[in-house]
């Protein structure tokens, strides 16, 4: 009898357990399929937009012809200006409170407002971006606005990789350096940065992924409607490629005609975005590997 | 000497990183500083539109009105002067459309050059009168009294149920419809993240194969990655088409559509917080169940979820944080009608939507303006609870270790 009683009960378990685990594996399918739809719906539509005209030439025709070849670039300048911002200054935070900033209150502090800082919400760097860059320091609606406003918001996600890649090093390098007489500096410098470099590497092109994507932070810091001539000088705005979509999907002189032109920029996005991740995993596979020989 | 050199170096180079150290703490509080500079501006203004003059005749005992009194009279609710401390005696609206019931063309002038005149007149002839009119249009020698309104008070911004930024005599600028909105949206955001993303974080974390995860794992990082301009524009030509069709709507562009995807933006962060978690787990723990008899299932339920609780509470008020604050996807999907929704197929309006959208019509410094920047504060205010929260819990969670 109790025999049995186990038996059905154990059935019972391995029922509940099956059920389960196929609820589990079929809502895992349902968050890759949901990317996948994604990914393909906007690749199929929009890679038949693609052309060397749209990648080169102006809008023409109130934007529903011609190419984003002013978005493009104005993207390239700001990931490029809100980096050489944001990566010195992000590595070197992320130096000093892994190797030099000892536990305490102090730290805390620093993390929290660095993990408060990531929390930010992007519409808000733009309030702030306006207030202080645009208006406060009178550079106008720039690249050096934009970009400043846009290194801000990249700032936490490079302190946080440094951060992480110098802690998974042992501390045994670090001791082994200063036992032999090194200084502080010249152990971190020559010792400790070259094995992290691959993983701050990999966070710098994560962050570059990021930051062309952003469309609240540049709305009102740089972002231009139409312009169909390149910038010549940091003080110019910019058209970019995110507000580009957001203006041709959504307020475009005439949006139906122009939808042609909003699928090649999404297209032109999610490049972006596939070229980053593909190359930030590869890039750490590569360093793996590489570490591991020596 | 050289040993002297060598410790300037150091102590330069320990400056320097110090220095970067301290950048983010400063930007926050710059944040803070900015934001509430501006953004507390609006409580020592007054409700009039920029431009328009509210008078009354000088004989008129009436010498303030509250922005909410004012509301009442445009919309007729309040139409005796009695119940505004005045004398029994209707109230008359004057607007500028209606100077042509008093005089005709000629008497305006060709360019309207004798407009001014004109309205005064009007004032000083009718004593029961409450005149609108652009200050343009304000004579030398006015007869009549402007009135002041009180200035907004904190409870007239967040519990007023009307946001007309623009309109005039006096603007409404309640942000209650906008909040609502903005919860209305996360709320629905996490409901269909929370399942997804906790199912998710279980089969990669317990069930699946390490080829799996290795395969999964990408494709979550591939999804936090995509813009969330290029997550409004797929809402826009499929999400909302699709819900248009379904619920057969007259628009498709509602809160549900917000929610949706902003439910998909949210997942990544739910996964991989919720998944680090579920690891931590001590394999004694596990293995103990195991050995007890328990399935593995009974295991997740019974061992795993609860000593992983706090962190994916975390993984939850993280999703919830990064919906309440996601501007771009929302600004294109959810139809931006700033009403008090009743459902979820209903247009709602965000608070970063509204930022969005109304910014750059904004002149600088206005009221518009800094509302809009109040509008800021709160937001960064609900994400500073959510942070500091988070922050608490884990910490809690060291110390119970």
């Amino acid at each position: 009898m109790s025999f049995h009683d186990g038996k059905s009960t154990n059935n019972g378990k391995r029922l509940a357990q099956g059920t389960a685990f196929a609820v589990f594996r079929a809502l895992s399918l349902l968050v890759v399929a949901i990317l996948v739809i994604i990914l393909a719906f906007i690749i199929v539509q929009g890679i038949s937009v693609i052309s060397w005209e749209f990648l080169t030439e102006m809008p023409k025709e109130g934007m529903t012809a011609g190419g984003i070849f002013p978005a493009i670039v104005g993207t390239f300048c700001l990931v490029a200006g809100s980096m050489i911002f944001a990566f010195p200054i992000g590595v070197m935070s992320g130096i000093y409170m892994n190797e030099y900033l000892k536990d305490g209150y102090l730290k805390r502090f620093i993390k929290l407002m660095t993990n408060n800082l990531a929390g930010v919400p992007s519409i808000v760097f733009g309030l702030f971006g306006m207030a202080l860059f645009v208006n406060r320091f009178g550079f106008g609606d720039s690249i050096l606005a934009g970009s400043l406003t846009l290194g801000l918001l990249a700032l936490p996600v490079v302190i946080r990789t440094t951060e992480e890649s110098l802690k998974a090093i042992d501390d045994s390098f670090r001791i082994g350096s200063l036992a032999l007489g090194a200084t502080k500096w010249q152990t971190t410098s020559r010792v400790v940065l070259p094995i992290a470099f691959p993983n701050i590497i990999t966070g710098l092109i994560l962050s570059i992924g990021r930051v062309s994507g952003e469309t609240a932070p540049i709305l009102f810091t740089v972002a231009a409607y139409f312009l169909p001539r390149l910038p010549t000088s940091i003080f110019d705005q910019v058209m970019a490629l995110p507000y580009h979509l957001y203006v041709i999907s959504t307020s475009g002189t005439n949006i139906e005609a122009s939808r042609a032109m909003a699928y090649g920029t999404a297209f032109i996005l999610i490049l972006i975005v596939l070229v980053v991740n593909l190359l930030a995993n590869w890039l750490r596979r590569y360093f793996a590997k590489r570490v591991k020989m020596n | 000497m050289q040993k002297y050199f060598h410790n300037l170096g150091e102590k330069i180079i320990v400056a320097i990183l110090t220095i970067s150290g301290t950048v983010t703490s400063l930007t926050v509080l710059l944040i803070v500083f900015f934001l509430f500079k501006e953004g507390l501006g609006i409580f020592s203004m007054s409700p009039v539109t920029e431009g328009t003059v509210i008078a009354v005749n000088n004989r008129n005992p009436v010498t303030s009105l509250s922005a909410s009194q004012l509301k009442e009279i445009s919309d007729q609710n309040i139409t005796n002067w009695q119940e505004v401390g005045g004398l029994d005696a209707p109230i008359k609206i004057f607007r500028l459309d209606d100077i042509t019931d008093y005089f005709t063309e000629d008497q305006l002038g060709a360019d309207f050059e004798f407009m001014p005149q004109r309205i005064n007149e009007v004032v000083v002839k009718d004593p029961h009168i409450l005149a609108f009119f652009p200050d343009e249009y304000i004579s030398k020698d006015f007869g009549g009294r402007q009135l002041q309104l009180a200035n907004i008070t904190v409870w007239d911004f967040l519990a007023g149920r009307e946001w007309y930024p623009t309109i005039s005599p006096a603007v409404r600028m309640g942000v209650l419809p906008l909040i609502l909105g903005t919860l209305w949206v996360s709320f629905g955001a996490i409901l269909i993240a929370l399942p997804l993303g906790l199912a998710t974080a279980i089969y990669m974390a317990e069930i699946a194969s390490n080829r799996v995860r290795g395969i999964l794992k990408p494709i979550i990082e591939l999804l936090a990655g995509i813009p969330s301009v290029v997550f409004g524009f797929f809402g826009l030509v499929v999400i909302v088409p699709l819900i248009q069709d379904i619920f057969g709507l007259p628009v498709g562009e509602t809160a549900l559509a917000g929610s949706v995807i902003l439910g998909i933006m949210a997942l990544p962060t739910i996964i991989s917080v919720s998944e680090d978690a579920m690891r931590t787990t001590p394999r004694a723990m596990k293995e103990a169940s195991l050995a007890l008899g328990a399935s593995k299932w009974q295991t997740i339920y019974k061992v795993i979820i609860p000593y992983s609780i706090s962190g994916i509470s975390t993984a939850a008020i993280l999703g919830i944080g990064r919906a309440i604050g996601e501007t771009m996807a929302v600004l294109m999907v959810t139809g931006n009608a700033s009403v008090i929704p009743d459902t979820f197929l209903e247009p709602v309006r965000t608070i970063p939507a509204t930022i969005a959208a109304e910014l750059g019509e904004a002149p600088q410094g206005g009221i518009h303006y800094k509302a809009l920047f109040a509008l800021g504060c709160i937001l960064f205010l609900l994400t500073l609870i959510i942070n500091v929260t988070v922050d608490l819990v884990s910490a809690k969670n060291k110390a119970n270790r």
